[in-house]
């Protein structure tokens, strides 16, 4: 026993850094795999507060810069919204009719607060939390194209799993056949993501228009991600499909967050079939 | 309590220019230095050293909490916190009574920078290392430590200069 005492006497801060090292390092293993980085974020009241004092002094700098972007999108949704009228044939009143009309997805709108882009795994923190009906697995786009996922929820706040992050994995195809894909980022260029998974029947060239497939519940179909900027071809199979976005991802103001009316009866759907 | 009062603020003072300043500001696209590991050069060196690894653990922490990592900057900051006394025993070759009267700012240039560029280079290697976490990037991780390294070296001086003239 005494022996026991004197040896802990003897390295008590060896046995401390120790202690501490292990919490530390089981924070880091719990960061790495998605969906589990429960305590340590950002979307507390302390940091997410501090955030958004500093997101306050920083938006006068970007507003100019957010009113175009607005104002594109206004005129791009105008613009699809006067297509469909004249397309329909004034059919327009009877699909808007509440019996017959679901609406599978709604949007709600926040700021982001802190944006991360140089890292390996990125997150954002937005200014809506689940007292607003924010939950996790929440598809998050803005006028320009897809930004991430929702992950952890406060009150007020929300992070989100940013598409340049090393666990993001989304379901996209090309605009202009049916082949789907999977959006990864190999950390590299916070401009520039890459796409796996494409079948060597789809015929891609330069240029080609990337959107999200609609095959998951997070986001709808037909938001646009990008276009290719270069492939390689090796062993019959395409190789390092590398996609530029439409957005910067530097630098995100508004953002919407999407929910899906249908997620849980998918869900419950896919579940069944499981077990 | 002079003492108390001024390290309690550099604490403060140094989490909010990481967070608000230095984790915005990205030299040549992707640098980002850790001016925060400033605290555990300086801090005294006769305080209980129990005290320093809980201190440098909180401080990591902290610097986790606003940057979304996991706990990479709390284990990075806790290692050089406890190799800091070896460290500085093995450049000066002091023995431990010296350190009550002792001041890192009194040291001469070259151990100084000696002593700083190894706590950087430490804590940087351990950082990037777990937050990619794979033998593969042994090359990103050991060029991002590199060049983040000099920047956070470069800060880190002028910090002490300022903190000199002060005085």
């Amino acid at each position: 026993m005494q022996q026991i005492i004197s040896f802990i006497i003897k390295y008590k801060y060896f046995i401390l850094f120790m202690l501490l090292q292990i919490i530390a390092l089981n924070f880091t293993v719990q960061s790495h795999s998605y969906h589990k980085s429960k305590f340590v974020n950002s979307a507390n009241l302390l940091t997410g507060g501090i955030y958004k004092k500093i997101y306050s002094f920083k938006q006068y700098t970007s507003l100019k810069k957010h009113n175009q972007q607005l104002l594109e999108e206004n005129t791009r949704l105008k613009n699809s919204l006067s297509k469909t009228a004249i397309d329909s044939n004034h059919n327009i009143i009877s699909i808007i009719d509440s019996l017959k009309y679901f609406q599978k997805y709604s949007y709600a709108f926040a700021n982001v607060i802190n944006n991360q882009y140089h890292k390996k795994h990125n997150y954002l923190t937005i200014n809506l939390g689940s007292e607003k009906g924010v939950k996790p697995d929440q598809g998050v786009i803005n006028s320009k194209g897809i930004i991430g996922i929702t992950n952890t929820t406060s009150k007020n706040y929300a992070t989100v799993l940013s598409i340049l992050n090393n666990n993001s994995k989304i379901n996209v195809k090309l605009l202009n056949s049916l082949h789907f894909g999977t959006l990864i980022w190999n950390a590299k260029d916070y401009n520039i993501l890459q796409l796996i998974d494409l079948p060597i029947q789809a015929d891609i060239k330069n240029g080609d228009t990337i959107i999200t497939g609609g095959r998951s519940t997070i986001f709808p179909e037909g938001i646009p991600v990008g276009t290719i900027l270069d492939f390689n071809k090796e062993n019959n199979s395409y190789k390092d499909i590398n996609i530029k976005l439409f957005n910067d991802m530097s630098a995100i103001g508004p953002v919407n967050i999407i929910t899906n009316f249908d997620k849980e009866e998918i869900t419950n759907l896919e579940e069944t079939i499981n077990e | 309590m002079n003492d108390i009062f001024k390290y309690s603020f550099l604490f403060i003072a140094l989490i909010l220019i990481q967070i608000i300043v230095l984790n915005n500001i990205l030299f040549l696209g992707y640098i980002n230095p850790f001016l925060y590991i400033l605290f555990i050069v300086v801090f005294p060196f006769r305080r209980d050293r129990g005290f320093i690894l809980i201190l440098s653990f909180i401080l990591g922490l902290i610097i986790d909490f606003f940057s979304d990592s996991g706990g990479i900057n709390a284990a990075a900051t806790l290692a050089i916190a406890y190799i800091r006394l070896p460290l500085i025993k093995g450049l000066l070759r002091k023995t431990e009574i010296d350190f009550l009267v002792f001041n890192i700012l009194k040291t001469p240039f070259s151990k100084l920078l000696s002593f700083i560029a190894i706590l950087t280079f430490t804590h940087h290697f351990i950082l990037f290392s777990l937050d990619y976490f794979k033998f593969s990037e042994l090359l990103t991780i050991l060029s991002r430590t590199i060049l983040t390294s000099v920047f956070t070296i470069i800060l880190i001086i002028f910090s002490l200069l300022l903190m000199n003239k002060n005085k």
